[in-house]
């Protein structure tokens, strides 16, 4: 416990460099369970309404997707955004964009997988029902949106825990650069290796409020919806 | 006039056929209701009605114009439709009501007047601000008719909407319905199983059995005439008695059951294979003692094999030389078999109704 306050103490005294830690950590993680969702929950809804031939394949491939190893996804990420990689002109490596990418890819099998199971669970003639009253496409997906927001909650959450967390892509593709791709879970990775346990727990256990916090709304919205 | 039309539609689901409609049409300002057994494909014509399932094959138009797959939105939203279970969404009665006008950009004063006439008509107006979830069921099918009258729709397609409720409520829901209907010239399909469900609405009757169109025509039509064995069944006609016409005048038709000979006004050439269909509430029941009517043909003498008590009817099994006749006994009739036995007779319309040659090429093209 002593350890625990020095540690923070000796922190304390640069409490911009933490900041940045944290909100880098926010911004990636935000961006990308963001765009997870813009292309996860259309995707998962499509899943869930249409049959067609290759969908078992899709949703054999989205749920392999949901247990997916991060570090395989930085790896192939990596590849991807290398100078020599078909991406590579875009200079991306070694940014907080390629950070975001890997863990959109992390996290959009988990938003589409929970999503088509939250469609699935709904009334299988309730899509019927609204196109019946008279709704386009996009009105028929935002009704269903709304109609299963309380697994759509679960959703949001499952993927910002699962990327918040995650660091062998980030370290991968980011390079825990001091100052610009050092998130929260790669700086308690330096930490420990360093010997500077105290600091990594320190860092570990902000980490852990943050994802306490952020859960404690997610659930809160989720309750109080279905109320 | 037609209001929206159905040619050579086929619909085809893991290779199995379970629509096939050569012809059908929906009328303007007619009820039709579509009944059939379970698995007659009743749904399935309203969701193809509703351009909400693709046929395989098959054109629809509306009021005489080709309607293009996907349907364009403004057709589908001149119809509007209810399932078997009111299958309502979240937020209140209120909410689910409004939103089908509110898809179509109606969210002012106007709007709100709409809704809560709607929940008037229906008798809802006090469940406006509760959970559309926690009503009970009659009150549920309920809001979801307001849901589908609220939109003002030109077509009203109804899929057996009261069939999960109690016979008192249905037969009051099923009133207001009806009046609602008239009340705003809307055409309607109504699919039930229930057969008085479909005489107590319907302009028209189809009957539909496995996929396919066995007749259509007004009630009195499907009732009296069925053109198919299968048609008199789900009429419950109670008697089907193959026969042959063995002879025939400028009026009537001879027709040989068993050794009984039966008369009938529907004309056919003699030797023709029949089967004469004999409803249940046309035959009279006289014990020898009692005192004749009028004379008249289709009399037969009989013997009561069984008698089987319906509360307020009775209903007896006759032999009378062919098949056993189950006929409804007379309110007043002792409740034992004996009194009514012995004699009995059909009238006190002396001449068959329904006759039909059951291989005519007439009742092939209506197959």
């Amino acid at each position: 416990m002593t350890g625990l306050l020095s540690s923070l103490s000796e922190l304390l005294p640069m409490p911009g460099e933490l900041a940045g830690i944290l909100l880098l950590s926010l911004f990636v993680s935000g961006v990308a369970i963001l765009v997870s969702m813009l292309v996860g929950v259309p995707a998962g809804i499509f899943l869930g309404l249409h049959r067609f031939p290759g969908r078992g394949f899709l949703v054999t491939l989205v749920n392999t997707g949901m247990g997916l190893p991060p570090v395989v996804v930085g790896l192939f990420v990596f590849l991807l955004l290398a100078r020599s990689g078909p991406l590579g002109g875009l200079d991306l490596l070694y940014t907080p964009w390629a950070m975001v990418l890997a863990q959109v890819v992390i996290a959009t099998p988990l938003v589409v997988g929970i999503t088509l199971a939250a469609i699935q669970g709904l009334d299988a003639r309730l899509h019927l029902q609204i196109l019946s009253l008279g709704a386009s496409t996009g009105q028929l997906y935002w009704k269903l949106v709304k109609e299963a927001r309380l697994s759509l909650v679960a959703a949001l959450a499952a993927g910002f825990g699962s990327i918040i967390s995650e660091v062998g892509a980030v370290m991968m593709v980011g390079g825990n650069i001091k100052g610009q791709t050092r998130v929260m879970t790669t700086a308690i990775v330096l930490q420990t290796r360093q010997g500077e346990f105290a600091n990594a727990i320190v860092l570990g256990t902000i980490l852990l409020a943050l994802a306490l916090g952020i859960n404690w709304l997610f659930t809160w919205v989720q309750q109080r919806q279905k109320a | 006039m037609s209001l929206l039309s159905l040619e050579g539609v086929e619909v085809v689901r893991e290779g199995r056929t379970i629509l096939s409609l050569p012809r059908l049409e929906v009328r303007e300002k007619e009820v039709l209701a579509v009944v059939g057994p379970t698995g007659a494909g009743k749904s399935t014509l309203l969701r193809v009605l509703h351009f909400l399932d693709r046929p395989e094959a098959g054109v629809l138009e509306w009021r005489g114009e080709r309607v293009p797959w996907p349907a364009p939105l403004a057709i589908r939203r001149r119809i509007s439709m209810t399932f078997q279970d009111p299958l309502l969404l979240s937020g209140t009665t209120y909410d689910n009501v409004f939103y089908g006008l509110h898809l179509r950009g109606h969210n002012g004063h106007d709007a709100r007047e709409r809704v809560m006439a709607a929940l008037r008509l229906f008798h809802v107006e006090h469940l406006a601000d509760q959970r559309a979830r926690t009503l009970s069921g009659g009150e549920a099918q309920r809001t979801a008719l307001a849901r589908a009258v609220v939109l003002s729709p030109e077509l009203l397609l109804l899929d057996e909407p009261f069939a999960a409720l109690d016979a008192p409520i249905r037969k009051h829901l099923l009133e207001e319905l009806k009046q609602a209907v008239r009340a705003r010239g809307i055409s309607c399909v109504y699919v039930t199983h229930e057969q008085s469900e479909a005489f107590s609405i319907a302009d028209r009757i189809a009957v539909l059995r496995r996929g396919r169109l066995l007749q259509a025509g007004t009630p009195e039509e499907v009732l009296l005439r069925p053109l198919s064995r299968a048609v008199a069944r789900f009429m419950q006609t109670g008697n089907i008695l193959p026969g042959v016409v063995s002879s025939r005048t400028e009026a009537l038709s001879e027709v040989r059951v068993g050794p009984c000979l039966l008369f009938s006004r529907t004309a056919l050439a003699e030797g023709t294979p029949v089967d004469a269909c004999i409803r249940r509430e046309e035959i009279l029941v006289e014990a020898p003692g009692e005192a004749s009517p009028a004379p008249g043909l289709n009399r037969f003498r009989g013997t009561v094999e069984a008698v089987v008590d319906l509360g307020s009817t009775m209903q007896v099994r006759i032999d009378a030389g062919f098949a056993g006749l189950p006929a409804p006994g007379p309110h007043h009739a002792p409740r034992r078999a004996r009194p009514l036995a012995e004699a009995w007779r059909r009238g006190p319309r002396d001449v068959l109704g329904g006759l039909r040659p059951p291989h005519s090429p007439r009742r092939k093209r209506n197959r």
